[in-house]
């Protein structure tokens, strides 16, 4: 039967063709809505994860009141302490102390004396430890344009973009402290006026002896898994809850900092939203596309009918067909949209020329990501829309009088 | 009916006389706390959620455009020197061996985590010269009669818009203020305590500041010392004296 049907569809193009173009320019757009989606979103709670909220975040109760502050007056005292119960308390999470700091960097002249300057947002990372996660996670060797990775105390790295601005070079003192290198992190808010520092340099220099404002905890297969996030805080807090101490230690889960847990829930909702969008745009146009094949069609149903085929089997016929079809427009619709996502995944869409002043920390290059459910999820609405329309257009089938048949088909 | 008339006008023009306005009044408040030169030995207490710092530092001033600040104490502090000059100002820290011009967004910033900035540092002009005041009240402030004038500034060349003070009636001291922005929101608040009278000026010996927008219990700050128009090297308020 199916090997009929699918003779009958490549032999008739004008059956074929048309609706699997359009099965697959929906699947197409279906598959790269999602990983476009999954892509971007995706993309932008890894960058907050990786620069500022960790998978989870230990910081003091007051702190974390103030955060918008980065509050370091505040900060938590006896990190090493505190980082050593982590470790043994949750031995599949990396733990990492970071400090946050705005400041001005001054670049001198000849004299010792102010020559440009400019202010800056600080981040102190563990960056002389052998082996540091935090140059991974940062990607800072791959970000640094010019110059070299600190190794030394009082070494930093600048922003390329405010190297640029404040015409400072490697090997220029500014400041303070003395730079190494200048990168670009490929996020507006910290190319337009970024350094990175070595922790310990920055606790020296903000007086924060075995102090940091946030200490970072990342799942070691460097995934972030919600479930798993909200149950470690769960369990941390009720351990250290201490309501007296403003300065008792809480830790907050990536979805409870910085409101991410509306991009959270607007990414799980938005996968649901164009997987509808598509099943009900779809199936209007298919069914559009069936009532125009049955009409095209008429002829040929008219015939079978005559010819004493039950109107059931060619009801069923008919879908059949179009699941047949769903499946092929399918197959090609999720070829074609994984290709283009593959494209977008490796090439992404630079789009920093129009971010010039903006001061959230996304990345300037929007990429997709293919993501397991990419493979099957065009088949949703393809095969669904597909066969309701063909079942919606189809029911004229039962409305045809055998009694006016013959007339119809003398004409 | 004449005699009415003259009674209420002679009421009305008493009642009247005893109001000053809010210029008089702004210049009597220049008139008091302004002078030719200035020495001042302090204490600056800044009450943070963890615990008070103290800073102590020692000020050379000229009229209300040149100063030099230098830190005393503590360690970490010690030999950090400001220079003020006109509405230029330097800072020199003796652990990078380096003089920086302050300018820009970081005048905003706070000064040695307490509640002044470098622009409250270096706010030493007349309030005549940038506000148009206006008598709103009387109200009394710790015990004292004062007068509660709105402040607006007549150029955008100031730290903030709008300010609220409330005046001493008999020492023309500022006992509270509040300093707010431009949108209307309170930036700061100010108060004067322990009024006294040295060399025929009502001077405070102790300053509260708060910035609103901060947490902690505000910063202190106690006038050990203090001298009028006195002389001192010229050299002083040069940028070479930073490094010195």
């Amino acid at each position: 039967m199916i090997r009929f049907l699918l003779k009958g569809l490549l032999r008739d193009k004008n059956r074929s063709l048309l609706p699997i173009i359009v099965v697959s320019s929906g699947v197409i757009l279906t598959v790269f809505m999602r990983t476009w989606l999954s892509g971007v979103l995706g993309d932008m709670v890894d960058f907050s994860a990786r620069y500022s909220t960790g998978h989870v975040k230990v910081m003091t109760r007051s702190y974390a009141e103030n955060i918008d502050q980065i509050p370091n007056d505040l900060a938590y005292i006896g990190i090493s302490d505190l980082k050593d119960k982590l470790r043994t308390a949750y031995p599949d999470m990396n733990w990492t102390e970071r400090i946050s700091f705005g400041g001005l960097l001054d670049a001198p002249d000849e004299n010792g004396e102010t020559r440009s300057q400019g202010t800056v947002i600080g981040m102190a990372v563990n960056l002389f430890s052998e082996n540091s996660p935090e140059i991974d996670r940062l990607n800072i060797l791959k970000s640094i344009i010019d110059g070299t990775l600190p190794d030394e105390p009082g070494e930093i790295l600048i922003s390329h973009d405010l190297s640029e601005k404040l015409e400072i070079h490697p090997g220029d003192e500014v400041t303070l402290i003395s730079s190494t290198g200048t990168v670009r992190f490929g996020m507006v808010a910290m190319d337009k006026g970024a350094i990175i520092v070595d922790i310990s340099d920055a606790q020296i220099a903000l007086d924060m002896n075995d102090a940091s404002g946030e200490i970072l905890g990342y799942f070691n297969n460097g995934i972030y898994d919600d479930l798993e996030a909200v149950e470690v805080c769960k369990q941390f807090n009720s351990n250290y809850r201490n309501e007296e101490d403003e300065f008792s230690p809480v830790m907050r889960s990536l979805r409870e900092q910085n409101e991410l847990s509306s991009m959270l829930d607007y990414m799980d909702y938005a996968v649901g939203i164009v997987i509808f969008v598509f099943v009900f745009a779809m199936s209007l146009v298919l069914w559009n596309a069936g009532l125009l094949g049955g009409l095209r069609r008429y002829g040929e149903i008219g015939l079978r009918l005559a010819i004493g085929e039950n109107k059931g089997h060619v009801y069923r016929s008919m879908i059949s067909e179009s699941v047949l079809i769903g499946i092929i427009g399918s197959f090609i619709g999720t070829i074609i949209g994984l290709s283009i996502s593959y494209l977008l995944q490796k090439y992404g869409i630079d789009t920093g020329a129009y971010m010039k002043n903006t001061s959230l920390m996304i990345p300037t290059v929007l990429r997709a990501k293919i993501t397991p459910d990419a493979y099957y999820i065009g088949f949703i609405p393809g095969l669904i829309s597909t066969t309701l329309g063909t079942m919606l257009s189809g029911i004229g089938i039962y409305k045809r009088k055998t009694a006016q048949l013959f007339k119809e088909l003398e004409v | 009916m004449k005699k009415i008339l003259i009674i209420i006008l002679f009421i009305y023009t008493g009642c009247y006389g005893q109001t000053p306005t809010g210029e008089e009044i702004l210049n009597r408040i220049d008139e008091n706390m302004a002078s030719e030169s200035r020495i001042l030995t302090s204490r600056m207490v800044i009450h943070g959620r963890r615990g008070s710092r103290t800073i102590e530092s020692k000020s050379w001033s000229e009229g209300e455009d040149r100063s030099f600040t230098e830190y005393l104490s503590p360690p970490r502090e010690k030999g950090v020197k400001m220079l003020k000059l006109e509405d230029q100002l330097w800072m020199f820290s003796p652990s990078t061996d380096r003089t920086i011009q302050i300018s820009g967004h970081m005048l905003r910033q706070s000064v040695m985590g307490s509640d002044l900035s470098y622009e409250d540092m270096m706010d030493d002009k007349k309030l005549i010269s940038d506000y148009d005041a206006v008598v709103v009240g009387s109200e009394e402030f710790e015990g004292q009669q004062c007068w509660a004038l709105e402040l607006t500034a007549n150029n955008d060349d100031v730290a903030y818009f709008f300010r609220k003070i409330w005046v001493d009636k008999d020492r023309y001291i500022p006992l509270k203020s509040e300093l707010f922005a431009k949108s209307g929101q309170l930036l700061k608040k100010m108060e004067m305590f322990d009024i006294e009278k040295i060399e025929g000026r009502w001077f405070p010996k102790r300053m509260v500041f708060k910035d609103m927008l901060k947490d902690g219990d505000g910063t202190e700050f106690f006038i050990d010392d203090i001298q009028f128009n006195v002389k001192f090297p010229e050299s002083l308020l040069t940028k070479a004296s930073l490094r010195k």
